[in-house]
């Protein structure tokens, strides 16, 4: 009877945990790995020099980032500090948001969170759908997020694609990407940078998260041992209960 | 002379129960130990149904230390209150273990609370002598979701933002007081740095000492008329030759015992989503709360924390907002009546009909099946579903005289089964 209930519950919270993760279908997997030190490297180097100018990341630290990344401070302040801020800063950008909607129409957003609002599949595939749209004002427009404000940065290391729409019953479907004019990177290089920046965005998110998963395995480990001794003074409390 | 080992732990004894004397003359230390834990007497036969009482009180705690520690780093302003919380999460030394106890604490205590609720459901917990402890426990309940919304606000993301903005504006479907209610509340005209102050005050005081308050009235109650237990007798009719009852064992130190093994399970499982799997797949921290709150752009789908989509499907049911409303209130409040809504004489359900076993089944699937559709958005077969299962829901309680009365009980023991 108890155990029927049981069942029942997690068995419906199960499919609905299922169902509700069919969401947002057609996004390509980052594959990405934070523990992989070399690629948050590349990650950082790409992102400051590629994002840092337009986008902030106002909650992350130099000094922070360093260490995690495996950084000396002079490795930190020759690669990834261009414009004088201390190490102890948060990544700021120079660019005045006042300005930044004048010329985007939006401001670029803070990318601090965005791996944990948005996901890595989502900025993944994002990074890698820009086509060309003559018609639009940066020339760009992407297949993640049609419209957007904004440009295609990595545009010389993709070089440029077009995208072919389908029409089925009516409605214009996209189908895939043609490439126009090869870019400095071959595909699957250009695929390494990206993951590479999602990697470090997905550190930045929460740079807490392996230290946290490392120190869950030594709680959890803990924990079952005491159970033991619990469960055996349990055991013992209890003997006399007829 | 120097004095042995033994003399001083022999002076330290001695020592201690002159200061327990001395504070007995004044305060009834010993008497309440005795009455509440030493030789308060529950039945033996607990099964795991009966932990989630002492893991509810084990979270609670829990979550009042933790909100403590973030309280000393947060701050409650509208300009402030998004960065203060990611500041806890990088800088603030443990500030990200403190803020995921405390959000995935926020679940588990509703997780453990249903459960909770669930047990009274299935043993008839609610019943004469016990219909008191039900209904504060129900008032706890509210507490609960009143503490749950407010704090929900705090780290003005975009979804606590929204998610606000619904809520209260369904004060506003009100009739006549409507509007002017909805901005008393908020204290603007919108969600603004005024209602995240107020609401501030409310998460961290006002409500968590309405809380602990009612948790120990909740606690007296039951300790007046004695725990219930899964075959639903009454063990003091059993009384031994000490005048304790035969089936009962004393609370300390057995079922602390017990209760200990029980809170480690649950810490493991509560560890392993805080270090593994913190935002739970994005319902226990929503993705969209890791935007700050903008006033100009909504989320992509406003959907309530899963703890309060059953009641929120039920609220979309019906396309009439003031029906809606009305119906998610009476959802609540039918639990209340329990007591007497229920005309069995059998507390248990192991000696109760099939009629009642079915009830309850379909009971918990309908309110599972709801918290399911509250996080759905209200397209395609969502809203006729809604309404089905939530007929289901209020047919539960209003038939529940009905059903009830014309069971056939099996006999219930004199002894619980042990």
């Amino acid at each position: 009877m108890v155990k029927k209930v049981v069942v029942a519950l997690v068995f419906g919270i199960g499919l609905a945990g299922g169902a509700a993760a069919q969401h947002e279908a057609a996004l390509e997997p980052a594959n990405t790995n934070i523990a992989n030190t070399a690629s948050l490297q590349r990650g950082a180097k790409y992102f400051v020099n590629y994002c840092l100018g337009c986008h902030s990341a106002q909650y992350v630290r130099y000094n922070r980032l360093a260490e995690d990344l495996q950084l000396s401070e002079q490795q930190l302040v020759d690669n990834l500090m261009f414009t004088g801020e201390q190490v102890f800063d948060t990544m700021a950008n120079a660019m005045r948001s006042e300005d930044a909607a004048r010329w985007f129409t939006v401001a670029p957003p803070d990318l601090s969170l965005i791996a944990r609002s948005r996901g890595t599949d989502y900025i993944y595939t994002f990074l890698r759908s820009f086509y060309a749209a003559p018609g639009r004002p940066t020339g760009v427009d992407n297949v993640v997020l049609p419209g957007t404000a904004m440009p295609h940065v990595l545009w010389q290391l993709q070089g440029t694609q077009r995208a072919v729409f389908a029409e089925h019953d009516g409605v214009q479907e996209f189908e895939g990407f043609e490439l126009v004019k090869a870019g400095e990177l071959a595909a699957s290089d250009y695929d390494n940078v990206v993951r590479d920046i999602v990697n470090f965005l997905d550190y930045i998110g929460e740079p807490i998260k392996r230290e946290r998963q490392q120190l869950g395995i030594r709680v959890i480990g803990f924990l079952l041992v005491f159970l033991l001794i619990a469960f055996m003074l349990k055991k013992e409390i209890w003997k006399d209960v007829k | 002379m120097a004095s042995t080992e033994a003399d001083v732990f022999d002076r330290l004894g001695r020592g201690l129960s002159a200061l327990g004397a001395w504070i007995d003359d004044r305060f009834p230390m010993t008497k309440l130990i005795k009455e509440h834990a030493t030789e308060y007497y529950a039945s033996k036969n607990f099964n795991v149904w009966y932990g989630f009482g002492v893991i509810a009180t084990f979270v609670l705690v829990l979550q009042l230390v933790t909100g403590i520690f973030l309280t000393m780093n947060y701050k409650p302003s509208a300009a402030e209150a998004f960065g203060s919380v990611e500041y806890i999460m990088r800088d603030v030394e443990w500030g990200w273990l403190i803020r995921y106890l405390h959000s995935t604490g926020a679940s588990a205590f509703f997780i453990v609370v249903y459960l909770h609720m669930f047990r009274g459901l299935l043993y008839g917990s609610y019943k004469k002598p016990r219909e008191l402890v039900w209904i504060i426990g129900m008032f706890i309940y509210l507490a609960l979701m009143a503490e749950a919304f407010f704090g929900y606000l705090l780290p003005w993301g975009n979804m606590s933002y929204w998610g606000a903005q619904v809520i209260v504006s369904l004060f506003g479907a009100l009739p006549v007081v409507g509007p002017d209610l909805a901005e008393w509340i908020r204290g603007d005209f919108y969600i603004s740095d005024i209602t995240l102050n107020r609401f501030f005050a409310f998460h961290v005081i006002a409500v968590p000492l309405m809380l602990v308050l009612l948790v120990v009235v909740h606690i007296m109650a039951l300790h007046e008329v004695g725990s219930n237990n899964p075959d639903g007798i009454e063990i003091k009719e059993h009384k031994g030759a000490d005048g304790r009852p035969i089936d009962g064992v004393a609370f300390h130190p057995y079922h602390t015992s017990k209760d200990l093994v029980i809170v480690v399970v649950f810490l493991i499982l509560f560890s392993a989503v805080v270090f593994f799997a913190p935002d739970m797949g994005g319902y226990f921290l929503e993705h969209a709360n890791f935007e700050p709150a903008n006033t100009l752009a909504t989320p992509e789908h406003i959907a309530p924390v899963w703890y309060f989509t059953p009641f929120y499907a039920i609220l979309r049911a019906v396309p009439d907002k003031l029906v809606g409303v009305g119906l998610m209130g009476s959802a609540v409040m039918l639990l209340f009546f329990m007591p007497w809504l229920d005309r069995c004489r059998v507390k248990s359900i192991r000696y109760r009909s099939w009629i009642y076993k079915i009830a309850l089944m379909a009971f918990a699937i309908t309110f599972v099946t709801l918290g399911y559709l509250g996080l759905q958005p209200a397209t395609g077969a969502v809203p006729t579903l809604s309404l089905v299962f939530t007929i289901l829901y209020f047919a539960f309680f209003l038939f529940m005289p009905f059903y009830t009365r014309i069971e056939k009980t099996k006999p219930v023991p004199t002894r619980v089964t042990w």
